[in-house]
């Protein structure tokens, strides 16, 4: 008994200690980091090492960049799912069972396999180096699709919308007065997942994006690779790209943490 | 309410029904047909442009001789997948790969199944756990990396610094084959273990708990609980979450890219000097991004699918034929 809270307390000890060092390293300067012992408590030149990093890469924009895609590919994947979860969950149409087999197929063929392609689409219509390039492939994606029709087919009773059509309810009536509703638990949880993600996403950032113009990771990596003995302003960075997020994600992280296993156990 | 309910419609239609039946009955209808389809039009337009497309437009590309440089693409069939069976850094890359894999994925599905059965206990601070459980994965990629380059740093790394106290001395982690591997595989375990953790414990907390209660009347102990009952239990989960490992372990990308850029500085997307860490996925970047080879680069990335295929249903076929005892 005593023995597995040790081992659960260790275990929370290795998840946890990393980021603390993070904090640590970020608030020292490179010459205290070559002590041995190495420093396990944080100093006082975070704000200096701050200042380095807006003065090193675009961090500003990086972090207005990251709010703007992270958020809009949020909005849309909560809407355009749970409309498309609806459908396919209490909606009957033709090609629909086909429709959501493909969905969840293609959810296991690694996205990687198409970069090529979509970079090259890029490239034609112009967007390599914007926002656009990051925020319009990824409107819609399978995973929220599967998530929702899963979450309506439990939580949205057939019954309810039965009696919406007697009451003469359009079927768009029904989608904003019974299923938006019905939807927002799931929704929501949805869609605090769908923005660490995206804050997250590096490798097509990287690909597609410019260091003029970068999103957080692809300024925070600018930093890690650019300068290659300054540990100080990489974690630094990494620090102030990072923390914010953990932060709500600590606050949230009951909610976050219920969608995720309920996901996990239908899939 | 609910004797009211049948008269309101009742009344409109039998009011309405002399007027203009045809008409309101065909909108009725027309928005039974269709609007399903304008429902789920915005996702299916969205995620064939963007999603499905790209991937079958590979295998179109990989048959040609593109570049970035010229807008001939030549037609040469099967030839890319050709130069790619001789290719000694696709192999090298594949080979690291699988190592890399191997060495993330086992101590990792282990120590997610042992930590999700210590949490489907009656335990004080659940959500504390979790959450903490949880806190590197929500840890950008980025991060990770740059963290533990600098935990791995050879000089003044922590972990050096704590091997040292039993009389290792210096390693220099990114520049043997192994190390690296060992390196970076703790990296992708920190970040994946709370995760496939946690989906472990949703599957537990579905068990029925008379088998446990049964089973401790019986006198088993706990590990053979988890033997004789959790695991089999909760085998689709595991069956499930060992693919998708399997087929986030193929296409490992970031971390040898940003460890490789941490630690040597310019030889960015080799993978080391010695391209000691270089991945597929890392490879097929320095074909397609790098030497924007695109269409050698596509045939990489195919091949590198048919690996995750082969992979995902070996381990599958090894996982659904070991019955009962896989620990």
């Amino acid at each position: 008994m005593r023995l597995r809270y040790l081992t659960l307390t260790a275990v929370a000890f290795f998840s946890a200690f990393p980021l603390y060092y993070s904090v640590v390293v970020a608030s020292r300067d490179n010459a205290a980091l070559a002590q041995v012992p190495p420093p396990l408590l944080p100093g006082g030149n975070f704000l200096a090492n701050v200042e380095r990093v807006f003065d090193t890469v675009p961090f500003g924009l990086a972090l207005l960049n990251s709010f703007v895609v992270s958020g809009s590919i949020a909005l849309t994947v909560m809407f355009f799912s749970t409309l498309a979860g609806f459908a396919f969950a209490k909606l009957r149409f033709r090609g629909r069972n086909v429709m959501l087999l493909i969905t969840v197929a293609t959810m296991m063929v690694p996205a990687q396999l198409g970069i090529i392609p979509l970079y090259m689409l890029m490239v034609k219509v112009e967007w390599t180096g914007t926002m656009y390039a990051l925020v319009v492939p990824a409107l819609v994606n399978a995973f929220g699709v599967f998530f929702m029709t899963q979450f309506l087919q439990r939580a949205l009773p057939t019954e309810l919308l039965e009696a919406g059509r007697i009451d003469g309810c359009t079927t768009w009536g029904l989608f904003r007065h019974v299923v938006i509703p019905a939807a927002r638990p799931a929704a929501a949880v949805l869609g605090m997942l769908t923005f660490m993600t995206a804050w997250n996403d590096y490798f097509w950032p990287l690909v597609v994006l410019t260091p003029e113009n970068p999103t957080v990771q692809v300024a925070l990596s600018t930093l890690a690779s650019g300068y290659v003995n300054d540990f100080v302003l990489g974690l630094s960075g990494t620090a102030l790209g990072t923390l914010p997020l953990l932060l709500v994600f600590a606050l949230l992280g009951k909610q976050i943490i219920g969608g995720i296993m309920q996901g996990a156990v239908k899939g | 309410m609910a004797t009211r309910a049948p008269d309101r419609p009742a009344a409109t239609t039998t009011g309405r029904a002399s007027h203009r039946p045809p008409r309101r009955f065909l909108s009725h209808r027309f928005d039974m047909k269709v609007s399903p389809y304008a429902y789920v039009a915005p996702f299916l337009v969205l995620f064939c442009a963007f999603g499905v497309f790209p991937l079958v437009y590979t295998a179109w590309v990989s048959l040609h001789e593109w570049t970035l440089l010229s807008d001939v693409h030549r037609f040469i069939g099967l030839d890319n997948f050709a130069t790619l069976l001789g290719d000694g850094y696709f192999w090298n890359a594949t080979f690291n790969t699988l190592s890399i894999g191997v060495l993330s994925t086992v101590p990792q599905l282990v120590m997610a199944i042992w930590l999700a059965s210590l949490l489907n206990r009656p335990l004080r601070a659940q959500t504390f756990f979790r959450i903490t459980l949880l806190l590197p994965n929500v840890t950008s990629v980025v991060a990770v990396v740059v963290i533990f380059s600098q935990l791995f740093g050879r000089d003044f790394g922590l972990i050096n610094w704590v091997l040292s106290w039993f009389g290792v001395d210096g390693v220099a982690w990114s520049e043997g084959a192994l190390s690296s591997h060992v390196a970076l595989s703790v990296m992708i375990m920190w970040r994946w273990t709370g995760y496939n953790a946690l989906i472990f414990l949703a599957a537990m907390q579905a068990v029925p708990r008379e088998l446990y209660e049964a089973a401790t009347l019986d006198g088993a102990s706990p590990y053979t609980q988890l033997r004789r009952i959790t695991i089999p239990m909760i085998r689709p989960t595991i069956i499930f979450v060992v693919i998708v490992s399997t087929i986030g372990a193929m296409q490992i990308i970031a971390e040898p890219l940003l460890f490789g850029a941490g630690t040597n500085g310019g030889n960015i997307v080799t993978g080391g000097p010695d391209r000691q860490f270089q991945t597929l996925a890392l490879y097929v970047y320095e074909r397609g991004f790098v030497n924007f080879d695109f269409g050698y680069a596509s045939a990489a990335s195919w091949v590198m699918f048919a690996f995750v295929v082969v992979a995902a249903a070996v381990n599958y076929l090894f996982i659904s034929r070991s019955r009962g005892d896989l620990t």
